[in-house]
């Protein structure tokens, strides 16, 4: 069964076309790589899948519901959660504050008004902020102002939020840019895990083909804003389509 | 017809001093990315330096004049003014009556000097600063220059006459071929109107056909890769800082004899050149000037007896009724680039 | 957890009791004595201390939470204002049915404002405001004359109906009450029994005890908002405002949630004023009066509990005390020196006092922005701490991760 479903799927910037025709399913439970050279359309893409932008022409369905002209908060609502290229992060806020937002946003729905609760005596939610932070092994953390945290522990603070929702869908734009390479291996270890013990498709976008050959189960290879391959990791290295579109070589 | 143009004419003077107090907010945004609430009081202070010239100008001191008797017998006590003593009859009454063109040349090197002192003293610190920070300093500012205006010139508004010659009014209307006496305009506002066509054009000018200019508009569009050319782009703000300030204070010193300054005025003219920009669309120049115009021409039509008896107090709120209207259907004014201040 | 409840809790006893005891706290200094015109205790200064105070409260709702910069809040006191006298004139010289017509109307007239300018944030939203709070002055002052009475500002008559209170018998005006006097006596707004203890003299006005309690509800209030969950998103709209719409929060209606709040605190404080001297003009709704609300917060500690109440008391307060210094105090004061150093003296401070205290105002405001942008309770922190650590040479003082800073910076 598939997760995703984009069909025809093209938008343009004045002159420019970055995703040109774009078909692309994503099957439930798996973790779906999108690799390509840049300026292949994979972050337009994404940001289609969001709400950032509205395609010109075709189709998203998630889960049986079109994505299609409804509101970043009204994706999320649905069941999707994003990681972005550089963390966004509540800084003034503590780590702990932090994780209880998307608790409350997963609990109470887009909106309401409860002004008159007191944020510490809600106990189911301070819990599971508090357990996702176990699982991130950032409980040690979780009075510090987000603002001051290391890359890499803002990156795993935002993973947390992400999947203290209990998202069905996680899109992870290059979770490792910019990372060293413990930290890397981290990601990916905690990513693993994620994937072992949770059922949750993941959609990542990366530049990093040790990332990439570590997590994914399937992969798709853009190109000119348009899917060129998609096959298992083990078909596509060496693939002749890809090596085109990676040097440069212009198939006819 | 007559009855159109006369409205258009009516509002062109109050359209110009929108546009340029408009232009030089916008420049101030657009190359420093603040929002100078201290904008107005400039204004003010230009009208001001009007006033205080026709005041030093018309000093004088006193003597008595044996040959005239006042009403007690005693000899008349007539006022000499300085300049009259000084350089004879003709000139230095000229000087008096020529107070305010002449004010503008005085103006440009006393606003230049605190545009870039404000710049250089206090916006400078504030460009890494929330934008929030910005305005409120600006608005402390804002205050400040106002208070002290007001300390040395007092609260009620002081007149700064244009020179007898623009005094008065003329029959525009013959001139277009209608019936006299049918547009009849006030020879001080049509200077205004064409001072501020050229000032306008001025700018335009020199940021089109000039070097500097260019820098600065290619700062304007993408400061981070002019900076990394190597040229020195902040000093370049800071000159631009100081053109828009004279071009506020020039604005304010043409202003002086339509309206006696008073020091609030500046904020007056504040709110409503932040709606200016915003209507043109913030960060676009033509768009400032556009906007000052039709703001002030839709002002005075609205102002209309025939409008008003419609509509009653319509002339009150018009302009922000339409800043409403244009920010709800084009979010970014009539002329405005995308990505300027979207957060 | 507990901890920080504990400190709520002192918190609230600490306002309880300063505002309480506030006609005798501010007046320090016997009568007669020089330094009496540095006392504060009297009724009507008190009074606009703490509608000040529960105005800047509401203000801090919006902009200390969520960033948002309003400039148009002073819309809101006039049309609570205004409500307020309409309520004295057709119903009762009661405050209660005013106070609560002032919040319904300016919560309503916030709906329609923030449902407008909360479609764009930063700057757009903060020149919308600016703009409606121009036009809704111009509105009062010469459009709406028939509900305003434009320049000369609306005030009760003898004529009035006044339908609750019957037929004014004695021919003089009838003035504000908590309760009618028809019932009991002594609670008039202007009532005020006065204690003389030795020189002192200390005034309780009932005027002044009916606004305090409110300040102090008013203050309970925004103290459960700042520890809600409800708080904690506006808090986030602050700082990201993208993560949350990622996160499955629509801003929106929360932005409007606290717009359409502030806005009603501001009517409130709007109908008290009214309350306390039965008129309303349209120079309370010029938008310069909202920009010394945002004064008055910044001046405290935008974001902070506490730091608005302090931003009002501290600009009433000097604005009261600096403005009656003139020449003469002046003199008085500097009589020690010779007298040319005695009159470079005042002329010095000359233009800074009296009628000049809005420039020294100015200047204050500046100052705070620049040097201090988390206002007088950043400030005071920041003297605490250098305090503990002269003390605590030993660096035994409790560590960082429990007491994580909780004054965010002024911000958009």
């Amino acid at each position: 069964m598939s997760m995703l479903e984009i069909k025809n799927v093209s938008k343009h910037f004045g002159g420019l076309k970055a995703l040109d025709n774009v078909n692309l399913s994503i099957r439930a439970g798996t973790v779906h790589a999108i690799i390509g050279p840049n300026g292949a359309g994979k972050s337009t893409l994404l940001n289609c899948l969001v709400g950032k932008l509205i395609p010109d022409t075709g189709s998203v369905m998630f889960d049986g519901n079109s994505l299609l002209g409804i509101k970043p908060h009204e994706i999320n609502q649905l069941g999707v959660s994003r990681v972005f290229q550089t963390p966004e992060i509540f800084a003034d806020l503590t780590v702990l504050e932090n994780v209880m937002i998307p608790c409350f946003a997963r609990r109470d729905g887009a909106f309401r008004l409860h002004a008159f609760e007191t944020t510490e005596r809600e106990g189911g939610i301070i819990e599971k902020a508090e357990q996702i932070l176990i699982d991130v092994t950032m409980q040690d953390k979780r009075h510090m102002h987000a603002g001051s945290l290391s890359r890499g522990d803002k990156r795993r603070l935002e993973m947390a939020m992400c999947l203290v929702q209990d998202p069905k869908l996680l899109l992870l734009d290059e979770p490792t840019a910019g990372m060293a390479r413990a930290d890397t291996n981290n990601t990916i270890a905690l990513l693993k895990d994620i994937k072992a013990k949770r059922d949750i498709t993941m959609a990542i976008i990366e530049h990093d083909m040790h990332v990439v050959f570590s997590l994914a189960e399937r992969i798709t290879v853009m190109a000119q804003g348009t899917p060129i391959v998609e096959d298992a990791p083990e078909n596509i290295k060496g693939h002749p389509k890809v090596q085109e579109a990676y040097l440069g070589t212009q198939a006819a | 017809m007559d009855a159109i143009i006369l409205q258009v004419l009516n509002g062109l003077d109050k359209g110009s001093a929108y546009a340029l107090i408009a232009l030089g907010l916008t420049l101030i945004f657009g190359t420093l990315g603040v929002v100078n609430f201290a904008h107005g009081a400039i204004f003010m202070i230009g009208a001001f330096v009007a006033v205080t010239l026709n005041r030093l100008l018309s000093l004088s001191y006193v003597t008595l004049d044996p040959s005239q008797k006042n009403f007690l017998g005693q000899p008349l006590e007539v006022k000499n003014a300085y300049v009259v003593s000084w350089f004879g009859d003709s000139f230095g009454n000229g000087l008096i009556n020529w107070s305010v063109p002449i004010a503008i040349v005085v103006s440009i090197p006393v606003m230049l000097a605190l545009g870039f002192a404000m710049e250089r003293g206090l916006i400078k610190h504030f460009y890494h600063r929330p934008h929030a920070d910005q305005i409120l300093v600006t608005f402390g500012l804002a205050i400040v220059l106002q208070e002290i205006i007001k300390a040395f010139y007092g609260a009620n508004p002081i007149p700064a006459p244009a020179p007898e010659a623009f005094r008065g009014s003329f029959d525009f209307g013959v001139w277009l071929g209608f019936r006299p006496n049918a547009i009849i305009y006030p020879y001080w506002r049509m200077v205004y109107f064409l001072f501020s066509g050229i000032v306008i054009s001025g700018v335009f000018a020199f940021l089109r056909f000039t070097t500097f200019g260019m820098v600065v508009r290619a700062g304007m569009a993408d400061r981070e890769t002019v900076g990394l050319l190597g040229i020195n782009i902040d000093r370049r703000f800071t000159i631009m800082f100081g053109i828009a300030a004279a071009v506020a204070g020039v604005a304010g010193v043409m202003y002086a004899p339509i309206n006696s300054p008073n020091y609030h005025m500046g904020m007056d003219f504040l709110v409503l050149s932040f709606v200016v920009v915003v209507v043109g669309g913030m960060g676009s120049l033509p768009g400032a000037v556009l906007a000052g115009f039709l703001l002030g021409i839709v002002e005075s039509f609205a102002s209309m007896n025939e409008i008003k008896s419609i509509i009653p107090g319509i002339d009150q709120i018009i302009i922000y009724l339409i800043a409403i209207l244009i920010l709800l259907t084009r979010p970014r004014g009539l002329m405005g680039r995308a990505g300027v201040m979207e957060d | 957890m507990m901890k920080i409840n504990l400190n709520d809790k002192i918190l609230m006893l600490i306002v309880t009791v300063v505002v309480l005891l506030a006609p005798f706290i501010l007046q320090p200094f016997a009568e007669g004595t020089a330094l009496a015109q540095f006392n504060a205790g009297y009724p009507d200064l008190l009074q606009r201390i703490v509608i000040f105070g529960i105005f800047a409260i509401g203000f801090n709702i919006l902009f200390g939470l969520t960033g948002y910069l309003s400039f148009g809040h002073a819309a809101f006191l006039g049309v609570g204002s205004y409500s307020a006298v309409w309520m004295f004139k057709l119903l009762s010289m009661n405050v209660i049915p005013g106070i609560l017509l002032a919040i319904v109307t300016s919560g309503l007239f916030a709906l329609l404002i923030g449902w407008i300018s909360l479609r764009r944030s930063g700057i757009y939203f903060s020149i919308l405001t600016l703009a409606f709070a121009q036009m809704s002055y111009n509105l009062a002052y010469s459009v709406l004359t028939q509900f305003t009475n434009g320049e000369t500002g609306l005030q009760i008559r003898l004529s009035d109906p006044r339908v609750l209170d019957g037929a004014a018998t004695n021919g003089t005006l009838p003035s504000t009450n908590i309760l009618p006097p028809s019932l009991v006596n002594g609670f008039e707004m202007r009532d005020t029994y006065q204690l003389h203890l030795g020189n002192w003299l200390f005034q309780f006005n009932t005027g002044y005890y009916v606004t305090a309690v409110i300040l102090i509800l008013a203050f309970y209030l925004s103290l459960r908002i700042f520890r809600s969950p409800f708080g904690l998103m506006l808090r986030a709209v602050k700082t990201n405002q993208t993560r949350l719409n990622y996160t499955g929060i629509n801003t929106r209606p929360y932005t409007l949630a606290a717009f359409v709040i502030s806005g009603m605190y501001a009517g409130l404080a709007g109908g008290l004023l009214a309350a306390m001297d039965p008129l309303a003009g349209a120079e309370r709704m010029q938008w310069t009066v909202g920009g010394e609300v945002v004064l008055m917060t910044i001046l405290g500690g935008a974001g902070t509990l506490i730091g608005p109440v302090l931003g009002a008391g501290f600009i009433k307060y000097f604005e009261n005390i600096f403005s009656k210094i003139n020449d003469t105090v002046l003199h008085h004061w500097f009589s020690f020196l010779p007298d040319g150093l005695q009159n470079f003296a005042v002329d010095l401070i000359h233009p800074f006092v009296g009628k000049g205290w809005q420039l020294t105002l100015g200047l204050i405001f500046m100052a705070v922005v620049i040097f201090l942008p988390g206002g007088l309770v950043e400030g005071s922190q920041k003297l605490a701490g250098l305090f503990r650590r002269r003390t605590k040479k030993t660096g035994g003082g409790p560590d960082e991760q429990h007491h994580p800073k909780t004054t965010p910076h002024v911000a958009e």
